[in-house]
């Protein structure tokens, strides 16, 4: 840790907000509805699972790639009269930022509370990687250095830059591909994971290539779904139905030099949590090595690694030890999207790691451990296949969201009382 | 590859910059104001947001950056022509100026020596390391775009650095 914390006083609306909501459909290929009725079925069991009426709710804000349907059609589809309401464009890494817009209009009496949804069928209508959007119009003057080239998919954008990591660092195939396999494990205790089979380091190696250094295995699934957390003030949470994940500290949209150009400055193996990790952790509070469980987006098995490398949880270049060590597996040190995450539950944009991440915090994941008579989960602790994913203890939390290698987000959490 | 070209008239930066392609030179914007030259074309100067610019000739050579090797298309036109390499290249002008690890870097595929898009052979060839120069392929019109080839008259290293399984 190069800066300096200071954890002595509230700072910057440390503490004073909260996730006190999750909601999510299925995570599917093929939903057979659309994005209208999956962002209605995510808002309304967000805003159910906080406890509240839909007339508490008073706040409203999506992202998207023009491919989901906007807030005042899910509004007013649940009978909700909003007092505040915007859609952004954008995809991976707008979550957290999002959070930290919700904390601003609230804080500047907007409205009470907010609920941010992504509602997207990922898979049967806008693929983000797989159908080359918009691939048959003219080429513009920007579109040649891009399209032009055959340069299109998030993963031919990004290989630069995980190349240049191995070359750089000597990061090796098979750590990098440990990432799938440990979210996998995690994916396999998951009831609600698209793909809930473990595979091995063997499996992503020898899975077809599809750009180097990226195998079909080191790239997230595609699927339709839609997702909604509900935020607001932490002094309100008590009202809520469960413990609240309290807000720490948010980053949005952080950038480096150069943003859509940033490979024009170097190096280019280092990712925007470089930059977001100076706010993130003074702001919080705490450090890297305060967190107990990571959400470390990936799009990518070489998303996860760069960021949590970038954030400080390893020294710069030790991003593939760390993550083929096992720390981040149930039941190491500090788990990562004990969820699947987006390589193995569904691709959301960022928002699942969240809700993720919210209810370990809560103690109460939602894995197949046997409840009790009153409802209570009994979570067992035991990871292997089909069982417990429920860390034990948790306290604090660490979402990290990835847009591009140029630009990311990231939030802390911790248990509320 | 089939696919049609329309950089809009409003568009001059982008105009300019294929043009000079089209004229076989490979020009980059230079600042008026802070003499850095910049790439891709962008409306001011990334270092000191000047409009004043300038359009400085380079010679065309340089280093293979970083790269990426496409094995599954998403664009129909690429399909034949698996796989394809994605080059960044870094210009051997203006190298970690103004800061480290800065440079002049331009995203082209690798190509042969006449323009067209690389065989398997010279793909596996090419590395992080490997010397490249410009070779410019005809959009039609007065516009070309620049492809990179691998420099046979300059000092190659003994092994470029290549992805570790072929």
């Amino acid at each position: 840790m190069t800066q300096e914390i200071d954890s002595s006083t509230e700072k910057y609306l440390r503490g004073k907000y909260a996730v006190v909501g999750v909601g999510e459909t299925g995570y599917t290929r093929g939903s057979g509805v659309t994005t209208r009725v999956l962002g209605t079925r995510a808002v309304r069991a967000a805003v159910q699972d906080a406890g509240l009426d839909m007339s508490q709710v008073d706040g409203m804000l999506s992202y998207s790639f023009n491919d989901s349907t906007p807030s005042p059609v899910i509004a007013g589809d649940l009978g909700m009269r909003l007092n505040f309401h915007m859609d952004v464009y954008g995809g991976g890494s707008s979550i957290e930022a999002l959070v930290g817009i919700a904390i601003g209009v609230i804080e500047a009496g907007m409205c009470k509370t907010v609920v941010i949804y992504r509602a997207m069928n990922g898979f049967s209508q806008v693929r983000i990687g797989g159908t080359g959007r918009g691939g048959r119009s003219a080429l513009s003057g920007d579109g040649l250095f891009t399209r032009g080239i055959g340069l299109m998919s998030a993963g031919q954008m990004f290989c630069h830059t995980f190349m240049r990591h191995m070359y750089d660092y000597g990061t090796k195939p098979e750590q990098v591909a440990s990432v799938k396999s440990i979210h996998s494990e995690h994916a396999s205790n998951n009831p609600k994971a698209f793909y809930q089979n473990r595979v091995s380091v063997e499996d992503v190696l020898s899975s077809r290539m599809i750009v180097k250094p990226l195998h079909l295995l080191d790239c997230c699934v595609e699927t339709d779904n839609g997702t909604a957390i509900v935020v607001t003030r932490t002094d309100r949470a008590k009202d809520c139905r469960h413990v609240p994940a309290v807000i720490q500290s948010v980053v949005g949209r952080c950038m480096k030099p150069r943003s859509d150009m940033h490979y024009q400055s170097g190096p280019i193996s280092t990712v925007a949590g470089h930059y977001a990790k100076e706010l993130l952790w003074p702001n919080a509070g705490v450090g890297p090595e305060d967190i107990d469980a990571t959400g470390s987006y990936d799009a990518f098995t070489f998303t996860t690694m760069l960021q949590l490398e970038d954030y400080g949880f390893c020294k710069k270049g030790e991003g593939g030890d760390y993550v083929s060590s096992g720390i981040m597996r149930l039941g190491g040190e500090r788990p990562n999207n004990t969820s699947g995450g987006h390589l193995c539950e569904g691709y959301t944009h960022g928002i699942n790691m969240v809700i993720e991440n919210v209810r370990q915090l809560r103690h109460d994941i939602d894995d197949s451990c046997p409840r009790d008579a009153d409802g209570v989960v009994q979570h067992t602790f035991d990871y292997s296949e089909g069982g417990c994913r429920q860390i034990k203890n948790v306290e604090l939390t660490a979402n990290l969201g990835w847009g591009t290698p140029g630009m990311g987000s990231a939030m802390v959490m911790a248990r509320g009382a | 590859m089939g696919m049609p070209v329309l950089i809009d008239d409003l568009d001059q930066d982008n105009q300019s910059f294929y043009r000079f392609c089209g004229q076989n030179e490979l020009r980059v914007q230079e600042c008026r104001a802070c003499h850095l030259k910049r790439l891709p074309p962008t409306s001011a100067c990334p270092f000191c947001s000047s409009e004043e610019m300038e359009w400085s000739l380079v010679e065309g050579k340089g280093v293979v950056y970083s790269y990426g090797e496409v094995h599954h298309a998403i664009q129909g036109a690429f399909k034949p022509h698996l796989p394809y390499h994605l080059l960044l290249v870094e210009l051997d002008e203006q190298k970690d100026v103004p800061k480290p690890y800065d440079g002049l870097r331009l995203q082209g595929n690798l190509a042969e020596a006449d323009g067209g898009l690389a065989k398997v052979e010279t793909i596996k060839r090419v590395g992080i390391g490997t010397r490249v120069k410009v070779v410019f392929k005809r959009l039609g019109g007065e516009l070309a775009m620049p492809l990179w080839t691998i420099d046979e008259d300059s000092v190659q290293p003994e092994n470029p650095w290549r992805y570790p399984i072929e």
